[in-house]
């Protein structure tokens, strides 16, 4: 441990207010900190939100037969549960919030390059999830067309998805705005001396990342407004029946929103290659192969949109070669994984909570991502394809994975951005709670999905019972460690513990600045003379 | 793009490129060039599915094609490429110090935008009097594949009119900027930027015309 350097008079970028009262220190701020709590307090509020509805959905199919919720219910429900956690949650998750805080610190600049785009695509976030819930109480009721969107239902149904698609393209706009920001601030803002493989990797990620929302985000929303003029004026872009081609609509989806499971991803293997490191007080291994990797993802993700249209009616040599190409995008992401265990291996272990779940979202990343490959495989796919099972799999990968990669750099980061310590012990009691009603609600659901219950509906024939009923329980655990998670960090401001400026032992530049940073970060910006894992000298 | 690869070579001594904390020319021109590749992927995914529907009808695209104003959208062509011009040279202009000029020529630009848009206005007008827009009784008379033609034409041309207006709005706004003296000889970052969404207002017109007017 080291001792706290920042001085007692040093003014965090909570005191500074730039001469604004009230809720105007944050809604008109331009400090790439104060945007990131922005973010990280909205998107926590939608997360609860989203949440509940996927409690709902468990507690409509705990038995079977209708419960409480009609099927029409039902359909909103699982649309809203995804176009929440999906657009307001996990695409700007990681990015929007530690991303925002972070970069800057991390590359040693005193900002993002670009301020006021950095708030602007904050506005853009709020517009986007009022637009989003707006459908609970305008129109005709919330959209029940699945977060895909897919035609010609989604142009067909008389529910509100004219708003839902909307929400969905500003929203998009957001993530632009926000990747072309990093991307210029990682060109143009590195401290002197900080090169490209000097680094820290969860810049790397965010810059993997940032081109990803740059180049794939604009296809969604170009589709997204094929969608709103086929609703408004009918003109058959997408309709049989008037020339269009439905399959055409799937294909414009998914080549933003396979690229987009990347955006979720990448930052959160970033945040995991930080943690290891500093947790294992080792050099990482293998850094250029993580940072090549992230750029590996990004770069494949592009070529295996097709793998969500295995049942869709694709030629023949179209599947197999996507099926080859999502097999291939599997590598770069074992390539990390090795990493990590390796840089683990030796280290001097300090078990702390934001490990624990480091190592719960390699566990359950690693669970995701091999059923993934049964899921990329044509001949299992054709039969797995519309069950459960991928429901499983992709909570496995987005929740087990970008989650909890998520409560591993808020429990990493939070001394830092707030100066204040949580309870350990509570932490750590909580991420068990979480891990284990983590698992108790989703492996069920991919048994239940090999067994062969389909996805989408409210109801299952009898002989699906008891892992349903099981899954429900789990969903009950999982709330109560969510509660148990945020209510402890929630407690640690009221007998606020000061943390010191270096709790870890990190290496990187967020470590060596102010507790909570100045406005600025930096009183005068670092030289960098070494890469950012330098353990072995002291 | 050469910009990008000198901010790539260069990124060990970026740092004393900045004019000033507040300023750096090269990120606002890198960060306008992101910009625009996600606009040239957004029209990107129009020409993707217009050039599928096309492959799928191609008879019926060359017959809605046929019924297309060749004379005004190669007037439209020239006006655009014009301004263009004009925009590109109100930069020279302004690192001449030739302020009035600058103006001018930023004026002459918005004029060309104007023109453009009368002439689409006349293009479209003519069309629906015909009835040969969705929901018309010439268009539902149309079997598939023509009508897809028409969609994408009133869609791609529509929106690429949108961004003519915007365009027209920031050019608009620098010169106002330059008038006031916001924008000078050594500070004209801003005007370089409108300058590059214009071209690329023009670089897409210059895809659409053939893609919709010159089929076969």
């Amino acid at each position: 441990m080291q001792e706290n350097h920042s001085t007692p008079s040093h003014v965090s970028f909570f005191e500074e207010t730039g001469g604004r009262k009230g809720i105007f220190k944050w809604i008109l701020t331009t400090d790439h900190k104060r945007i990131g709590l922005l973010y990280l307090y909205s998107i926590a509020t939608f997360f609860i939100v989203g949440a509940a509805l996927g409690v709902m959905m468990r507690l409509e199919l705990m038995y079977p037969g209708q419960q409480f919720v009609k099927p029409a219910t039902y359909n909103s429900l699982f649309t809203l549960h995804g176009v929440i956690m999906i657009f307001l949650f996990i695409i700007p998750g990681i990015p929007a919030v530690f991303g925002n805080i972070m970069l800057p610190i991390l590359i040693g600049a005193k900002d993002v390059a670009f301020p006021r785009v950095n708030l602007l695509s904050w506005y853009l976030y709020v517009i986007g999830a009022i637009f989003a819930l707006s459908t609970l109480v305008f129109g005709s009721g919330p959209a029940d067309t699945g977060w895909t969107f897919y035609a010609p239902y989604s142009v067909n149904t008389e529910t509100n998805v004219s708003m839902s698609v909307l929400a969905a393209f500003v929203l998009g706009f957001s993530s632009i705005l926000t990747g072309l920001n990093f991307i210029v601030t990682i060109h143009r803002m590195r401290a002197p001396g900080m090169s490209w493989f000097k680094m820290p990797l969860f810049a790397w990620s965010l810059y993997a990342t940032a081109w990803i929302q740059l180049l794939a985000t604009p296809v969604i929303g170009i589709t997204l407004l094929m969608i709103f003029a086929e609703r408004f004026l009918g003109v058959g872009l997408f309709d049989p029946s008037l020339g269009g081609d439905p399959i055409l609509y799937q294909h414009m989806f998914w080549i933003y929103s396979h690229p987009a499971v990347y955006v979720m991803v990448l930052p959160a293997m970033g945040v995991i290659s930080e943690i290891v490191s500093t947790f294992a007080q080792r050099k990482i291994y293998g850094y250029r192969a993580i940072a090549y990797s992230s750029l590996a993802i990004a770069f494949i993700g592009y070529f295996v949109w097709g793998h969500h249209m295995f049942t869709s009616g694709m030629s023949g040599p179209a599947r197999v070669i996507f099926s080859i190409l999502t097999f291939l995008v599997a590598i770069p992401s074992a390539v990390k994984v090795f990493n990590w265990l390796a840089t683990l291996y030796g280290g001097s272990i300090n078990l702390k909570v934001p490990l624990l779940y480091a190592l719960g979202f390699i566990f359950l990343f690693m669970i995701g991502g091999l059923t993934g490959l049964i899921l990329g495989a044509l001949a299992t796919d054709v039969h797995l394809h519309d069950t459960v099972f991928v429901v499983g799999h992709f909570h496995y990968v987005m929740f087990g994975g970008t989650g909890f990669a998520f409560m591993a750099a808020i429990h990493y980061w939070f001394p830092k951005i707030y100066g204040i310590n949580y309870n350990m012990r509570r932490a750590i009691s909580s991420f068990w709670v979480l891990f284990v009603g983590f698992n108790v609600m989703y492996f069920p659901m991919m048994v239940v999905g090999v067994m062969g219950m389909p996805r989408r509906y409210f109801d299952y024939l009898p002989e699906f019972h008891v892992p349903n009923f099981i899954a429900t329980i789990g969903s009950w655990i999982l709330s109560v460690g969510l509660i148990m998670m945020i209510g402890n960090l929630i407690v640690a401001f009221r007998k606020p513990k000061r943390a010191v400026d270096n709790p870890w032992n990190g290496r990187t530049l967020e470590w060596t600045v102010a507790t909570p940073p100045t406005l600025e970060n930096f009183d005068v910006i670092p030289t960098i003379t070494k890469g950012p894992y330098e353990y072995h000298e002291q | 793009m050469n910009i990008m690869s000198s901010s790539i070579s260069n990124s060990d001594t970026i740092a004393a490129h900045y004019v000033d904390e507040h300023r750096d020319d090269e990120a606002s021109k890198l960060g306008m060039w992101l910009f625009l590749f996600t606009e040239l992927i957004l029209f990107g995914g129009l020409f993707l599915v217009y050039s599928i529907y096309r492959m799928m009808n191609p008879e019926a695209f060359a017959a809605g094609s046929f019924h297309l104003n060749v004379s005004i959208g190669a007037i439209n062509t020239v006006v655009l490429i014009t301004s263009s011009a004009t925009v590109a040279l109100s930069i020279s202009a302004l690192q001449f110090k030739k302020k009035r000029l600058t103006i001018n020529l930023l004026l002459v630009t918005i004029l060309f935008a104007f023109i453009f848009m009368v002439n689409k206005y006349f293009e479209w007008g003519h069309k629906f009097e015909l009835g040969l827009f969705p929901g018309g009784d010439a268009f539902n008379a149309l079997e598939g594949g023509e009508r897809l033609f028409y969609v994408l034409y009133y869609f791609m041309t529509g929106l690429h009119g949108l961004h003519v207006i915007i365009g027209a709005a920031l050019i608009a706004w620098v010169a106002w900027e330059v008038k006031v003296g916001k924008q000078t000889h050594d500070n004209f970052a801003f005007l370089e930027n409108a300058g590059l969404y214009w071209h690329l207002v023009d670089l897409i017109w210059i895809f659409l015309f053939p893609l919709m007017y010159l089929i076969n």
